[in-house]
């Protein structure tokens, strides 16, 4: 019976043996799916904040999807609430929309009315004011903004700076 | 009944060995020519040996020998004449920039080259001063006083300006003794240096123009386009690019490739950077293989262990 | 219809629905095995690992490999083996674990031929295994092309050239088999779908078929016994398992094939991490130029006997041989006439045919890869000559043999 006992259990060693082997290849298996370096590098866009004009809807491409770029004009600043700031990027004297152009509802591309300074979703008529904050449902909530930083008149997305990770915190964007 | 394995494991070991003998070492012995580095001396120059002035040099260099009106030397602020392409159109190939030459080149071999070009590269089966076929470098003819002190003086002036030790990176060291003509597209190296990122398609456009229009003139002064060296290190080895480099007439008598003249520590440099461009991930190859080794060593144990275990009853 | 209850485990409610105590049983612990085999025997499971090793790692080459003629070369070199996290990992297994099979498919093919684990009953065997050294051959060549280095485009040229048929001429072949006047992307297009779908099916077919003629005639054994299963399996389950010369599949056997394949791991990851020239030429890490042939061409060494037993006779002449080489094995058993199924050494003549063998295949995979100067081609030419009169020789020899 002793002896039985311990053949079992050179059998299972051997088993346990053999499964951190296959673990082990697990990671580097997991490792390959990995996006590859140059997507990582790609996954960068500068922005230069200097070119945009008053008012006119700029739609960039970072990381494949579209980025939203709004330049305000003095009296959308003027006419700014306390939370319309707070999801505002300023940049020089002048303030920006930079969102992610995707509806928090389902994905679809909203588009932009300059006369009324909103954006209405076709997909399923939801609306959002000029910085981006959900006016009207079924979006849960104002359009995402992408990381970035802020680096003299440029704008880095991708990166994280300090203005971003403040949003972050404070719940402005996801 | 006697255990046969240990008889039957050695016939076919031997069996096993003798082949690859037969088809990797003894087949490529017959295959290729063998060379043994003689370690970057370039013993058939003779060697330096009066001391250089570094300030005599440079007035040389930028005097007397005219040195700086063929070949930049960006570092001291001499502007090359004229962009890769033009001079490429103009001598076959671009002088290269000396900046760095002090800290790549063999003092020997930059010794022979002031003097006399085509003797130093080993191409002087392509030019040939008896057949008026002149080398595009100019070799110097001295500036009236001792030629070998001046040669001395230029040469401490080059090493006074080049890069010292370790700050000879291997960018460094390929790009002066193997860019001008090599490009290295896993490096991301072309002939007439990095390929920058471009936002107008017509910036492209034009670097693409002027490469080709380089490389059009390289294949005319060379006879064929210099191959990319992107994985030279696996396609031909550590030790036939350093025989090849010191002398390329030993593997291929005739080629227009001269010999670079390079240092031993250049040499290096050169190597890690075609290992950084060909063969990467080398470092994570060994780590993870001893890792590796020594997991499959403890499951041939314990598969050893359990298969006494299972046998014993069965014997 | 069956009868189902209640089930009172996760075991027992699978048994019901897939009967696996009874797979476990005709698979593993009730699949008898002799006992007097040695480590020889494992080969198969070696075999069945590395073409476990193959698949794994050549999946994962799959999902970054492009098969377009412009960037087929930098996606393996550049992109696997630097782009990706373990992609210089998969490539090198996916290269080594390609010729090392061969060396495993070699050593089982003789361990068959020496203990005429061929005869009485064990013919298909032999054949479905030939089958599969043939799809394994084709896996090979077709595999050899998609990296598109040198050796790639100019071992492509050569072999599908072979298809004219020499005096024939039948050139509108060879461009059907290519799809093109020359290798281009046609041809690395379709040689991409037979290496990673086609020639893959054929092998897990043929696998399936090699393993399932193991069933009726069982394993061969060391002395070519005949052995009595059903007795020799019914004293084992009594209890006298030293007295029985049979053995379980699992784990009796397993465990011995796993302590083999321990083994033999340690030496296959040597391979893959300090010593991979052999099987990853360094000539095909130059990319493919359809204007320039490399100075020295050879295929890789598992085909150098076969390309040797071409090489020395003029066109026509080599290509009989050749075919001559491709086909011969397959018909051994057929071409052996002697009553006896026991081990080369205690056959006669035949002791001295299977060395003999053995070694002219050497000198002919020799010879087959140096350059083809003296006095390497006459030594080539008489290696070739000896491998067909061997097999010329085969029939008589064994006809002759006394029965045991």
């Amino acid at each position: 019976m002793k002896n039985s006992s311990r053949r079992g259990f050179m059998g299972k060693a051997f088993g346990a043996v053999a499964g951190v082997g296959a673990v082990a290849s697990l990671y580097a298996m997991k490792k390959s799916w990995d996006p590859l370096p140059s997507v990582k590098a790609a996954g960068f866009t500068t922005l230069d904040m200097s070119a945009y004009k008053d008012n006119e809807l700029v739609t960039e491409k970072w990381r494949g999807k579209p980025i939203f770029v709004l330049k305000y004009t003095p009296e959308m600043i003027a006419s700014m609430t306390e939370k319309q700031k707070g999801r505002s990027i300023k940049i020089g004297d002048s303030y920006y929309l930079v969102n992610l152009g995707l509806c928090t509802h389902l994905g679809c591309i909203p588009g932009y009315n300059p006369d009324e300074k909103s954006f209405l979703c076709a997909c399923h008529g939801g609306q959002y004011d000029f910085s981006g904050d959900v006016t009207k449902a079924p979006p849960p909530r104002g359009l995402d903004i992408p990381p970035f930083k802020i680096d003299g008149m440029k704008l880095v997305l991708g990166e994280e700076g300090p203005e971003y990770k403040k949003m972050k915190e404070s719940g402005v964007t996801l | 009944m006697k255990n046969k394995e240990p008889l039957i494991l050695a016939v076919v070991v031997a069996f096993t060995l003798i082949t690859y003998y037969l088809v990797e070492p003894f087949a490529h012995s017959q295959m290729h020519k063998h060379f043994e580095s003689e370690g970057f001396a370039y013993k058939d120059l003779p060697a330096l040996t009066q001391k250089g002035d570094a300030a005599r040099g440079k007035e040389l260099v930028t005097g007397a020998a005219a040195c700086t009106g063929c070949h930049a030397i960006s570092k001291e602020g001499f502007a090359a004449a004229m962009d890769p392409a033009t001079a490429a159109a103009s001598y076959g190939v671009n002088p290269p920039d000396l900046s760095n030459a002090g800290a790549v080149y063999s003092e020997n071999f930059l010794a022979d080259l002031i003097v006399n070009p085509a003797h130093a590269l080993k191409v002087e089966h392509k030019f040939d001063i008896n057949k008026g076929q002149m080398h595009p470098m100019v070799p110097f003819y001295g500036a009236g006083g001792d030629i070998n002190q001046e040669v001395a003086d230029i040469i401490a002036y080059l090493k006074s300006i080049a890069v010292k030790g370790e700050a000879l990176t291997p960018e460094i060291a390929y790009e002066t003794a193997c860019g001008r003509c090599h490009a290295n597209h896993y490096a991301g190296w072309t002939q007439i240096g990095e390929k920058p990122h471009f936002k107008r398609k017509q910036d492209e456009l034009t670097f693409e123009m002027n490469l080709a229009n380089y490389q059009d003139a390289l294949t005319k002064y060379m006879g064929k386009l210099p191959p990319d060296l992107s994985i030279y290190i696996r396609s031909r080895g550590e030790h036939y690019i350093k025989t090849f480099v010191e002398n390329p007439q030993n593997y291929l008598p005739g080629t227009a490739m001269p010999r670079v003249g390079v240092n031993p520590e250049a040499a290096e440099k050169v190597i890690e950077y075609l290992e950084d461009s060909g063969d990467a991930k080398r470092h994570e190859r060994e780590s993870v293989g001893y890792k590796v080794m020594v997991f499959m060593l403890i499951f041939a144990v314990f598969a050893f262990l359990w298969k006494k275990e299972v046998w014993r009853d069965l014997h | 219809m069956a009868h189902f209850t209640k089930a009172t485990s996760v075991h027992d409610w699978l048994n019901q629905r897939l009967g696996i105590d009874t797979v476990r049983r005709v698979m593993a612990t009730e699949y008898w095995i002799p006992k007097n085999i040695n480590f020889l025997w494992a080969m198969g499971m070696v075999l069945a690992i590395t073409f476990g090793l193959l698949l794994v790692s050549g999946i994962f080459l799959l999902m970054y490999y492009q098969p377009n003629v412009a960037t087929a070369f930098d996606s393996v070199n550049y992109t696997i083996m630097k782009e990706v996290e373990f992609g210089w990992l998969w490539r090198h297994i996916h290269g080594v674990a390609a010729s090392v099979v061969f060396l495993i498919i070699y050593i089982h093919m003789f361990t068959g031929i020496y203990y005429g684990s061929y005869k009485k009953g064990r013919e298909m065997i032999w054949i479905s295994g030939m089958l599969l050294f043939v799809a394994f051959s084709a896996e090979a060549f077709s595999g050899y092309m998609l990296p598109w280095g040198q050796m790639s485009y100019w071992a492509g040229m050569v072999i599908t050239n072979l298809f004219a048929g020499g005096s024939l001429h039948a050139d509108g072949l060879v461009e059907w088999i290519r799809g093109d006047y020359v290798p281009a992307q046609a041809f690395l297009n379709r040689f991409f779908m037979l290496h990673v779908l086609l020639i893959p099916l054929a092998i897990l077919g043929l696998i399936g078929l090699h393993f399932g003629a193991l069933r009726i005639p069982h394993v061969n054994n060391q002395d070519g016994e005949e052995i009595d299963f059903d007795a020799e399996s019914k004293k084992y389950l009594a209890g006298d398992k030293a007295g029985s010369k049979v053995i379980r599949f699992a784990n009796d056997f397993m465990s011995k094939d796993m302590m083999v394949v321990g083994i033999y791991l340690v030496f296959f990851f040597y391979l893959v991490f300090f010593h991979y020239d052999f099987a990853m030429d360094p000539v095909n890490f130059d990319p493919a130029d359809g204007l320039k042939t490399p100075a020295h061409i050879y295929p890789e060494w598992y085909f150098l006997w076969s390309y040797e037993i071409l090489r020395p006779f003029s066109t026509d002449v080599g290509l009989m041989a050749f075919g001559f080489a491709q086909v011969i094995f397959m018909l051994l058993p057929f071409l052996d006439r002697s009553p006896n199924a026991l081990p080369a050494s205690r056959r006669g003549l035949f002791k001295f045919w299977f060395w003999a063998m053995l070694i002219d295949m050497i000198v002919l995979t020799a010879m087959g890869k140096v350059p083809p100067i003296e006095p390497f081609g006459t030594i080539g030419f008489y290696a070739a000559l000896t491998f067909i009169s061997l097999w010329i020789l085969l029939p008589i020899i064994t006809m002759f043999e006394k029965k045991v």
